[in-house]
């Protein structure tokens, strides 16, 4: 009875999430003067409208948030806010395509893994800076992903105006990946390819991963309660954290590498239209479960593919959805506030404050414990 | 004695913290020009009291007045207000602000960091509390930092100064001339409330003692009517006849071997502060030896020596491959409220395990855990989060002795237990001893200290010894006073 | 040289919007709380900027921008110091809103083409003499409203943040809230208002983008300030003067692209754009002692303690 009662309130949650934020974007639908049915409508048919929409739209769209959601959901699970998706899906596109310009289209499919495995080797080395910079010099994770975020967009600005830069030398952005290095479409007549796949393989692992395997315990435990996983587990928290921040690096650097052979096939400065900040939507909606992630990753997928039909078929700006993902994290945020005070759960059970403020707290709480 | 109104009452002051009663009708009177002193074993009640009297905590039930005034005090800014001042046990000041920013923290008047450090200067050559105003605080030794947050105190013209055992953290020269400010305070008309434990210190100082126990006072007299003897029975009880110690009654012969072995070590807090100077001691399998100490003696980091949980600075520790350890603070550091009783049962020797996870078997073990240590919970695979505190703590010493450990090391084991979790609880520690587990317990309640132990160890001030084991004899050897 | 004066200008036009948005993160910063949500508090104030820049002209509407910053601020104080959720989760929803919800209103009011709409600007204000200085002239002294205000803000902060009492509280709260609660201070209160503050300064920032710069509105325009801002905090180690030093570099940074179009050169300006954030980096590791960053900062204050 309990499991079943706390499957049902899990899944009431995230429902209740869409919900209010699908209202929310209908107010501002109806208040800036839309016809709600029309952008609905519309909405609807960019995302589920029929079967090629759902493979070449909302899939296509869904598989970077996934890679992106899954890595994200990794590190918050061990306590540590990577919010450095973006710049490590990045790296990954970069990394991949340079490996893919680099060797010959003879490779084949072989050549294919070859670009993979260097995205998310990239996308890896990537977040280990931060990673180095937390656990070396204390530098908090927030900021230097974001700088890497930054540094990385330059970077890539720079790849694609020199060293990878298309033969004409006009546009910035790189040559297209040769037909035999790219991901092989899965679906006829589709854009869908193979990294769809893969994307869910990648979260079937990695919720094997987490709930089965020692390391992923070790993983879970660090990031709950890092003091209790140190003095009664004797983990080594500290080196748990940075694996868990390398490894959700490598996630999104695949991600990004597939992006570039499946997808676009060229690499470019707007890469991602933000793919690394509405994972962290993704991962909050799925509640940082890797399988609730393949379900989340959808929504997000649909919600952007019908956003760029609302703005095709019913003038709606593709804003708009940005403000229905944003109310999604915000009701998430406020249902953990509510859930706190109703009976102590919560989304986001990143384990006790930061070392300094438990000192803070316990220079006032003194013997309450 | 006047016959107006005391300076500060506190009328039935009860508090609690879920289940736990911290205080318990408590009351406490203390007039002007007094030094009033508190006592009470760790967990009576004292700090909650203060705390309450400062504004930093409320009570459930019960009245403050100030001079015969009923008032509520909702934040410290209501208490300074009204003239009272708090050094807590642990300074609440901020380390990266210099001495005369944190007096000026909080204030109302105008900003003038010049004058607040003139201020300083003159409480300073008034007191004999002298502080640069200039220094940042985190350069500050401890006894500086203390000062600090009296000078703090008195320039807010605090009246009625609270003092969170004061000494524990000085040398013997600074908690004297600390003491000598107390009295000089008092004499000019001020009231110190003074947290101690060191009953010889109280005596020579104290117009009046207040005694909690278990949250409630127990005593209350003029320092003069009173002895170390009777203040020391007023604060760990009237022994009850069984409360005697283990081997009183049936001594054992049987002596194991040595498992546990500490050769001149010493240890430091996390704070790098010198905790345990010189400890030799040896516990035997097939034996529970019971720590005595008061709070800060240096028992905690004693304890998590023994259990392989704290590195030494010097010295020779030897330990068995697999200890056990129920801390006190089982929230913080001994489960994980929102994993299952699987997983923190999984939890002790995560780090070593390889491979994948044999959830199936570890739910066999969890649930014949809950069998044998009697702890109510639907199954193995509910949160930790829904299990009352009697029943996390039976989980956590069931978890700890699993794998039959060599040795097991328990802090406060039942602290916050009813009386049948907590005859649960010692029952399997007896049962743990008597399977041959070496076992070591610390309990800030002495008599349980009494009631378990073959043997009893008294750390104080950072030193281990063995002074029999007589209930009065050790009791004494803990507060430091006078044999 | 024409140019370097032109280069130098630039370099104080583009940094004079950083400079606002880091004052305002740099004062919440030191209560201990990171605003993620900047970005989309800067370009709030952009929209707000240019559409009551239509109405009552550009002074007037740079007050504004600063107002609806304030309000877009209130929503992230309420999530995470009032509910107190996790600042990073709360502060990276209230990006993604405020670039959504201005990319919609925009065009909700000028059109679904959303062709460009121009606002009137704050002409540049020259100061007698002094901008006619050789060099730094122009780049100082002869520029509009925003940058004086951003210019006069810097010591006025740093007035604030150590010469008054709700300074100092401001300092203690992003420190050691609890220590600072154990004074008198209320660190719900000390760190809703600095919040508040920076909501002021992101949307100035944002007004001042539209008002002296642009001239009109795109959507996403504030193109990463509000995380520049972010790192010129960091950069400027948390002090105000600190900030105007970093805010400078990164308008040069981002003035070497211009320069390099005028004088016709192909080096990579992408290397300098990215430069001040490795710096910053650098700056971060090598941090110690009052350099660096608050100690409870980020941490969730609201809901633990109870106060």
């Amino acid at each position: 009875m309990q499991p079943l009662a706390r499957t049902l309130r899990a899944m009431l949650e995230p429902i209740l999430a869409i919900s209010l934020s699908l209202i929310a974007l209908s107010a501002l639908l109806a208040v800036s003067g839309y016809s709600v049915t029309a952008a609905m409508t519309a909405l609807w048919h960019g995302a589920f409208g029929s079967w090629s929409v759902i493979a070449s739209g909302t899939l296509v769209r869904a598989t970077p948030l996934l890679f992106a959601g899954l890595a994200v959901a990794v590190a918050f699970r061990a306590g540590i806010l990577n919010i450095g998706a973006e710049g490590q899906l990045l790296a990954g596109a970069a990394a991949a395509t340079a490996v893919s310009m680099t060797i010959s289209p003879a490779f084949g499919l072989v050549g294919s893994c070859l670009a993979l495995m260097a995205g998310a080797a990239a996308g890896g080395v990537w977040a280990g800076i931060a990673a180095l910079l937390r656990q070396q010099f204390g530098v908090l994770e927030v900021i230097s992903t974001i700088m890497l975020n930054v540094i990385m967009l330059h970077l890539t600005g720079l790849l694609v105006r020199g060293p990878l830069q298309e033969s004409t030398a006009t546009f910035p952005q790189s040559a297209l990946i040769d037909q035999a290095l790219r991901l092989p479409r899965i679906v006829p007549g589709s854009r869908l390819h193979a990294g769809v796949v893969l994307a869910v393989l990648s979260a079937l692992v990695l919720a094997w991963f987490l709930r089965s395997t020692a390391r992923g315990f070790r993983l879970r435990m660090t990031g709950a309660n890092p003091r209790a996983a140190a003095s009664a587990g004797g983990i080594d928290v500290a080196k748990v954290a940075t694996a868990a921040f390398i490894a959700s690096g490598a996630i999104a650097g695949l991600g990004g590498a597939v992006e570039v052979t499946g997808v676009t096939y060229a690499l470019y400065e707007n890469l991602s239209p933000g793919y690394g900040y509405t994972a962290i939507a993704v991962a909050l909606l799925a509640r940082l479960n890797p399988m609730a992630a393949i379900g989340s990753a959808f929504v997000f997928g649909a919600l952007e593919a019908g956003a760029a039909a609302m703005q095709r078929e019913a003038q709606v700006p593709a804003g708009m959805v940005g403000v229905a993902e944003a109310c999604v994290i915000l009701v998430l945020l406020a249902s953990e506030w509510i859930g706190a005070r109703a009976g102590g759960w919560s989304i986001l059970s990143r384990g006790g404050p930061p070392p300094e403020q438990n000192l803070a707290e316990l220079a006032t709480r003194g013997e309450q414990a | 004695m006047t016959t107006a109104a005391p300076r500060l009452a506190l009328n039935a002051i009860s508090r609690h913290f879920g289940t736990v009663r911290a205080l318990d009708g408590a009351h406490l009177t203390a007039q002007r020009g007094e030094v009033h002193a508190i006592l009470g074993e760790n967990g009576a009640g004292k700090s909650t009291l203060m705390k309450i009297a400062y504004g930093l905590d409320q009570p459930n039930a019960g009245t403050i007045e100030i001079d015969g005034k009923r008032t509520v005090l909702r934040t410290p800014r209501d208490a300074m207000a009204l003239g009272i001042g708090m050094v807590q046990q642990h300074f609440a000041l901020v380390d990266a602000l210099t001495v005369a920013e944190n007096v000026a923290l909080g204030g109302f008047d105008r900003f003038d960091l010049k004058a607040t450090a003139d201020t300083i200067r003159r409480l300073g050559t008034e007191s004999g509390l002298g502080l640069d105003p200039m220094a940042r605080v985190s350069t500050l030794p401890v006894g500086a930092q203390q000062r600090l947050e009296i000078i703090k105190a008195l320039a807010r013209n605090a009246q009625i100064l609270i003092l969170d055992e004061p000494t524990a953290v000085l040398s013997p020269t600074e908690a004297k001339d600390l003491l000598d400010w107390t009295r000089r305070f008092a004499d000019a008309g001020g009231t110190v409330l003074l947290i101690a434990h060191k009953l010889r210190e109280i005596l020579s100082i104290a117009d009046h003692v207040t005694v909690l126990r278990r949250g409630k006072t127990v005593l209350t007299s003029s320092a003069g009517a009173v002895t170390e003897q009777l203040l020391a029975d007023a604060m760990l009880g009237a022994a009850p006849t069984a409360t005697r110690m283990h081997n009183d009654t049936s001594p054992r012969v049987a002596r194991g071997t040595p498992t546990l072995t500490l050769i001149n070590v010493a240890a430091q807090d996390e704070y790098g502060v010198a905790r345990i100077a010189d400890a030799t001691l040896s516990v035997n399998s097939g034996e529970i030896v019971g720590i005595a100490a008061i709070e800060g003696a240096g028992q905690r980091e004693l304890l998590r020596v023994l259990a392989g949980r704290l590195v030494q600075t010097n010295g020779l520790v030897k330990l068995p491959g697999s200890v056990g350890f129920v801390p006190e603070d089982r929230h913080r550091d001994a489960i994980v409220l929102d994993a299952t009783l699987t997983e923190n049962l999984a939890l002790r020797g995560a780090a070593k395990r390889r491979g994948s996870m044999p959830w199936k078997i570890l739910d066999g073990i969890t649930h014949a855990l809950l069998q044998t240590r009697d702890v109510r919970a639907v199954d193995a695979r509910v949160q930790m989060r829904t299990l009352s505190g009697g029943n996390q703590q039976k989980f956590v010493v069931g978890r700890e002795l699993a794998d039959s450990p060599a040795a097991l090391v328990v802090e406060n084991p039942t602290r916050g237990l009813d009386i049948r979790a907590t005859a649960d609880v010692h029952a399997a520690l007896r049962a743990a001893r008597d399977a041959g587990t070496a076992v070591v317990v610390y309990s800030s309640d002495l008599d349980e200290v009494l009631l378990l132990s073959d043997r009893v160890l008294v750390v104080a001030a950072g030193v281990v010894r063995d002074v029999g084991s007589d209930r009065d004899a050790i009791g004494l050897a803990m507060l430091g006073a006078s044999r | 040289m024409n140019t370097l004066a032109d280069f130098l200008d630039a370099s104080v036009r583009s940094a004079t919007p950083l400079l606002l948005a880091a004052l305002g993160e740099t004062v919440s910063e030191r209560s201990g709380v990171i605003n993620v949500g900047l970005e989309g508090t800067i370009i709030v104030g952009c929209l707000a900027g240019l559409a009551a820049a239509t109405i009552v002209g550009p002074t007037a509407a740079l007050a504004a921008a600063g107002i609806a910053g304030l309000i877009f601020a209130t929503i992230f104080t309420i999530i995470a110091i009032w509910l107190g959720a996790d600042q990073i989760i709360a502060g990276t929803a209230i990006t993604m809103l405020g670039l959504g919800l201005t990319g919609t209103l925009y065009r909700v009011l000028y059109g679904d083409t959303g062709a460009a709409l121009s606002a009137p600007t704050l002409a540049p204000i020259g100061i007698p003499l002094l901008q006619d200085l050789p060099l730094i002239g122009s780049a100082l002294f002869h520029q509009p409203l925003p940058t004086y205000l951003a210019v006069a803000l810097v010591p006025a902060v740093w007035w604030w943040l150590n010469r008054t009492h709700s300074g100092l509280a401001i300092r203690a709260t992003g420190e050691n809230p609890a220590a600072a609660r154990s004074s008198g201070v209320s660190p719900r209160r000390v760190q809703t208002i600095a919040s508040l503050f920076g909501g002021l300064c992101g949307g100035l920032a944002g007004g001042a983008l539209v008002l002296a710069q642009v001239g009109t509105f795109a959507e996403g325009m504030s193109a990463g300030r509000g995380f520049i801002a972010i790192a010129i905090v960091a950069l400027g180690r948390w002090s105000p003067l600190g900030a105007a030093i970093a805010a400078l570099f990164f308008g040069m940074a981002s003035a070497l692209q211009f320069l390099f179009q005028s004088l016709d050169l192909k080096l990579p300006y992408q290397i300098f754009l990215a430069l001040p954030y490795v710096l910053t980096l650098v700056a971060l590791a090598f941090a110690r002692g009052r350099y660096r960053a608050p100690a409870a900062l980020g941490a969730r204050v609201g809901a633990a303690d109870v106060s």
